[in-house]
């Protein structure tokens, strides 16, 4: 029989690399990811029934489950499934979220409310998720539908990539927005999951 | 040319709206809308005003009747939002031709909405197709645009003497927003004096219900149906 690690992390495709840097970082053999599509945030509706489907298939080789998802867009219908379980998520509303840390980025969407955000993920797959996922490859007239109300991308970085910084600012450019950069790192993130995922916290 | 799919072979020539029978002509305006070729279905209202339709026969019968096909695609996920977009701008194109003569035949309207993105969220899309089927169904609409705060709604609701006051807002943490503006209307005294539907992608009947709203409602044609729906039971 093959031996299972005790803690299994839910998680969302697009998180999943500084999922694996923290986990490396803190020595967590114990843990075994499993992701689910990062598209699924073009559909949120998804989310709490995949997650579901993964808890009902998975958490019975575990002895803990976690899910590294924030609400996600869900309207509270992902915490209404995980309570279902008595399992745990990331707190907060999205990943901007937990990548910059909330106070940081309530004071950035306060301070300019048609604010577009960015991570690494959504830099590198900028044309797969924004550009086909909004259809503007085949219906490039969209642009101004899509984003006429907004002002400034903001790119919340979790490494400090210079090829990544010059795609994001073509990909603000590309959208005729102002261009903000801000380095964070993984440690908003890893501070989150600390309490939950340290081998004496499950 | 012809061009072969299958066993079948179809003609692709150019079809002239303006030879097509009216049943023709507004059954191609449908597909028209269903592509989001916006000048076609302009030029299809256009020719059956022309031919001394009403411009509220050509808006129910052409463009509604159009959009709500569209509407009924995107609900059951066969069309996608890029889709349902060009679709709207199509709508809009022979909505331009129709307003002005709507608007002088002085007709009541079915009612009066405002609507309104609410604060701290910037998204239009879908607070603006439900305002252009609110349109499309005779009511008037009064758009109050994005970012809006609870004293702009009240303001306009009374303002205008509006029936129902319809709010939006795509993110989880704009969302509650709206129950501060139901409960400043509830402060005011005023809550029962209008139809409240919000409406947005986080959003559920659940919330709708535990905020206090009359109803939630999923996309722009549901809009309609409840909007008429309630009113008919308040009068």
């Amino acid at each position: 029989m093959t031996e299972t690690a005790p803690v299994l992390v839910i998680a969302c495709g697009a998180i999943a690399r500084e999922l694996v840097r923290i986990k490396d970082l803190n020595n967590w053999e114990h843990i075994e990811f499993q992701c689910l599509p990062a598209e699924l945030h073009n559909t949120p509706d998804r989310i709490p029934l995949e997650v579901k489907a993964k808890i009902e298939s998975q958490a019975s080789r575990f002895k803990k489950v976690f899910v590294a998802y924030a609400d996600c867009g869900t309207g509270g219908m992902l915490n209404k499934v995980i309570d279902e379980y008595g399992i745990e998520r990331i707190p907060g509303a999205h990943c901007y979220e937990f990548y910059a840390d909330s106070g940081d980025f309530r004071a950035l969407a306060e301070e300019e409310v048609g604010s577009f955000y960015l991570t690494d993920f959504l830099v590198r797959h900028f044309d797969r998720l924004v550009i086909k996922g909004l259809g503007l490859d085949r219906r490039p007239q969209l642009k101004p539908v899509y984003f006429r109300n907004y002002k400034r991308m903001v790119y919340l970085a979790q490494t400090e990539s210079e090829k990544l910084q010059a795609m994001a600012r073509q990909q603000a450019d590309f959208l005729g927005l102002d261009y903000i950069y801000r380095y964070y790192g993984d440690g908003p993130l890893s501070l989150l999951l600390k309490p939950q995922l340290t081998q004496e916290g499950t | 040319m012809t061009e072969e799919y299958g066993n079948e072979k179809y003609d692709d020539e150019e079809i002239i709206l303006a030879e097509l029978l009216d049943d023709e002509l507004v059954e191609q305006m449908h597909d028209d809308l269903y592509d989001g070729l916006a000048e076609e279905v302009a030029e299809g209202t256009q020719i059956l005003l022309d031919r001394g339709w009403s411009a509220t026969k050509v808006l129910e019968e052409a463009l509604v009747a159009g959009m709500t096909i569209v509407g009924v695609d995107f609900r059951d996920g066969i069309l996608f939002v890029p889709e349902v977009l060009m679709s709207a701008s199509s709508m809009k194109a022979g909505m331009a031709l129709l307003k002005p003569i709507l608007s002088q035949t002085g007709a009541r309207p079915t009612g009066t909405m405002v609507v309104g993105t609410v604060k701290g969220d910037i998204h239009d899309i879908g607070k603006n197709l439900v305002g252009m089927m609110m349109e499309g169904a005779g009511f008037e609409v009064i758009d109050l645009g994005i970012n809006v705060e609870a004293a702009t709604y009240i303001d306009a609701i009374e303002e205008h003497k509006a029936n129902i006051l319809g709010m939006s807002a795509l993110l989880t943490t704009t969302m509650p927003y709206m129950k501060v503006v139901i409960d400043a209307m509830k402060e005011k005294g005023i809550r029962d004096d209008y139809i409240v539907l919000v409406g947005g992608a986080p959003l559920n009947d659940e919330f709708g219900e535990a905020i206090g709203a009359d109803a939630y409602c999923r996309d722009a044609a549901t809009v309609v149906e409840v909007a008429k729906e309630l009113l008919a039971l308040a009068s």
